[in-house]
């Protein structure tokens, strides 16, 4: 196990539970299992969720092209326009578009997230891609799920089950948008300031 | 990237009173709506149950149809009243028509109307609908300038260090006045060339250069905005005639290659062909006409998003409190 270079990885009550290491032998894993259960890669199409599923999403749609040797279309979901709380939150979200650059229809869709935890992310991703068209099915992956689910969804492909309570935040680092590739379970900051 | 010191709102009521980076983020919301027009399914769910209310008491098509899409595709439900439809014409005041209607609970309000200040002027009175102005008099008209500079930003790819040169009917432009806010505000040059009738007298003192003939306005120009001679006025004298006027300041194809060879040429709409510019501009590759039509749509969406979700939490979180107490 290497060093963790986050700082803040030093601050009392943070555990890393995925290292560099686990971290990419996770997403190797789930491209494999992407392939197996879909007998190859024909009409599979890679689509993240902002932000750090579209990371994920590049990762394994990468992965699977070196294994089947093809390319795999790849898109990107931005849930802002489909969230269930925005008649709760008087705050203006950045809106930061939605890419689908292939024909959805009849695509086998594997959405890609960090962490799955009340499912109400993935309830809006999947909204927003099947207002793009008709996909054949849409499978998800997810590099964490730490349950507490609040809606009837599940994940197909899981790099690691977390238990977490629900206070706690899990902390999914990697190296294109941070400065390592890791996860983290810490204790919620106390109230947040200002806003 | 942070937004929680961005907020729009609660109304919209001019260019003047926003911070550069309050328009950068209305434009950045609206980029990303653009797609949202491309799609086979034309619509997002995020304003679902939110009401919004054109309340245009001048005539217009356009803009009014524009805001009707937007709101739409938004999954908000649309209201429009015209000046025929409302009591204004049975002699009820601005007030009195607003004030109903917001006993009817829109959380938006957008309205067009013949006098300067009237969107102020309902904006002090409501408490629980955000305010559009979509043309209020000879003042502003903000989501026109918007959809322009979001029209410069798509085109050129940057919005400040642009020399922007308006031509035409200045003294009754409120779509002048909100791209001269606004581009003054984003570090641009702007000038404006009209005959000195069409140019309101304290013009220069919002920071534009005055010019009196076509060919040195445009020189080096990044965009020409066209602005409507309103022909319906002629009679009031301000030009001698439309053949004077063109002869001295019609866009050509010529003069742009000419003096502003790289430039873009922007029109509200509608426009006269042959008058304000030759139909070889109109109908030319610098046009963007349509272009502005297109974003205008996803301006408004940005804007009436932005306004609606803010201003439907507050409500709700009003409501909530009123039925917990």
């Amino acid at each position: 196990m290497t060093e963790p270079k986050k700082q803040a990885a030093e601050k009392e009550g943070w555990v890393r539970v995925l290292d560099s290491d686990e971290v990419r032998r996770a997403i190797t894993r789930i491209a494999h299992e992407i392939i197996e259960r879909n007998k190859g890669a024909q009409s599979l199409a890679v689509v993240g969720v902002r932000t750090r599923g579209e990371h994920l999403a590049e990762r394994i749609a990468k992965m699977i092209e070196g294994i089947e040797n093809m390319t795999i279309p790849r898109g990107v979901v931005d849930i802002t326009l489909y969230r269930d709380d925005i008649a709760h939150n008087p705050e203006q979200p950045l809106v930061r578009g939605t890419e689908l650059p292939f024909n959805v229809d009849k695509k086998a869709i594997i959405l890609v997230d960090d962490v799955l935890f009340t499912g109400r992310t993935i309830r809006a991703a999947i909204d927003a891609i099947i207002d793009y068209g008709r996909p054949r099915s849409v499978q998800l992956a997810v590099l964490c799920d730490r349950g507490h689910r609040e809606l009837p969804i599940r994940a197909d492909y899981v790099g690691k089950n977390l238990s977490s309570s629900k206070q706690e935040v899990v902390e999914v680092c990697l190296s294109e948008s941070d400065d390592e590739d890791a996860v983290y379970i810490r204790p919620s900051r106390k109230p947040k300031e200002g806003a | 990237m942070s937004s929680t010191d961005l907020k729009i709102g609660p109304h919209l009521l001019g260019i003047r009173g926003l911070s550069r980076e309050q328009v950068e983020f209305i434009l950045a919301t609206a980029a990303q709506f653009v797609e949202v027009s491309e799609r086979p399914i034309k619509r997002v769910p995020t304003l679902r149950g939110k009401t919004v209310v054109n309340l245009f008491l001048e005539a217009s098509t356009r803009t009014r149809t524009s805001f009707e899409i937007a709101a739409k595709r938004l999954s908000a439900d649309a209201v429009n009243i015209g000046a025929k439809d409302s009591s204004v014409t049975k002699g009820e005041t601005l007030l009195d028509t607003v004030w109903t209607l917001q006993a009817m609970a829109p959380d938006v309000i957008v309205m067009r109307h013949p006098s300067s200040g009237a969107a102020h002027f309902i904006a002090q009175h409501l408490t629980r609908s955000a305010v559009v102005n979509a043309g209020d008099g000879l003042h502003e008209h903000p989501t026109q300038a918007l959809l322009d500079a979001l029209t410069i930003k798509q085109k050129l790819g940057k919005l400040t260090g642009l020399k922007i040169v308006l031509v035409g009917d200045v003294f009754r432009g409120r779509v002048a006045r909100s791209n001269i806010f606004l581009h003054t505000l984003l570090g641009n040059e702007v000038r404006a060339v009209a005959p000195p009738t069409f140019i309101p007298p304290d013009l220069a003192q919002l920071g534009v250069k005055l010019y009196h003939d076509l060919p040195s306005a445009l020189d080096g120009a990044d965009v020409v905005m066209s602005l409507r001679i309103k022909t319906e006025y002629l009679q009031d004298a301000f030009i001698p005639s439309t053949d004077e006027y063109c002869r001295r300041f019609c866009i050509t194809e010529p003069i742009l290659a000419k003096y502003a060879p790289e430039s873009i040429v922007l029109a509200p709409g509608p426009f006269n062909r042959g008058i304000e510019m030759s139909s070889e501009v109109v109908d030319g590759p610098r046009s963007q006409i349509s272009k502005q039509v297109n974003y205008g749509v996803a301006v408004r969406m940005a804007v009436i998003y932005l306004l609606a979700i803010r201003q439907g939490a507050m409500n709700l979180s009003e409501h909530l409190k009123e039925h917990s107490a």
